[in-house]
């Protein structure tokens, strides 16, 4: 069970850095803001939700070794804390995506286009 | 097992993409890329805090990074309200006024 979960950890969190790092390298190569937000909005879901995973993991590890009520009250907390910062990330990081993106638009950005033919 | 090796890799991958955004914060061409880089900047913070309290065994760095991801939040859009209508609370009186 242990070894169990701390392997998913492991697999969660090196696959959370993976994302992050790979969302960030898409930040600074992509061709204009609008492109840059689409990659920035990938360390947001993916990167921070298999961080926050992997650290719910490890927690539960915490909870396998409690050994009175009170450190397994504190464990749980931990928990709670992480699974509410992945929510507020959830619902904030749209938001401030969608208000970049018209801020963006009304300030004069011009999209990234393809030059077509014709 | 291994749960200091787990947190030590994970700070320093999240402190390289950081640096990575700081670079797009200070190379970014308009103000708006400027702004994207340090939101994002911002979200590895919460990210590092929670992995530092982690690392150090102190479940209370939890609480700063939920704090810290709101403010992030508000100060990301606070500033874009600046920059898109040149003001923070002014734009609705002076439509109001207008009509």
């Amino acid at each position: 069970m242990e070894l169990a979960l701390d392997v998913l950890s492991w697999l969660a969190i090196v696959g959370g850095l993976f994302f992050m790092i790979v969302g960030t390298v898409g930040l600074l190569r992509m061709p204009d803001v609008f492109t840059r937000l689409h990659a920035a909005g990938m360390t947001d879901t993916m990167g921070a939700g298999f961080l926050l995973l992997g650290m719910c993991l490890q927690a539960g590890v915490g909870l396998l070794h409690a050994e009175s009520l009170e450190s397994l009250v504190q464990g749980a907390l931990v928990l709670v804390r992480l699974v509410l910062l992945y929510a507020f990330l959830l619902f904030t990081s749209p938001i401030s995506t969608h208000a970049l993106a018209r801020a963006a638009l009304s300030g004069g950005v011009q999209p990234y286009t393809t030059v077509r033919e014709g | 097992m291994f749960e200091h090796e787990l947190f030590i890799a994970a700070t320093a991958g999240i402190l390289v993409s950081m640096s990575l955004a700081l670079t797009r914060a200070i190379l970014g061409p308009t103000v708006y890329d400027r702004v994207l880089a340090v939101n994002t900047f911002g979200t590895k913070t919460v990210l590092l805090i929670a992995a530092l309290g982690f690392l150090t065994e102190r479940p209370e760095f939890l609480d700063l990074a939920l704090v810290y991801a709101l403010i992030n939040f508000i100060g990301t859009i606070a500033v874009l309200k600046f920059f898109e209508f040149g003001d923070l609370g002014l734009t609705r009186r002076a439509e109001a006024e207008a009509d």
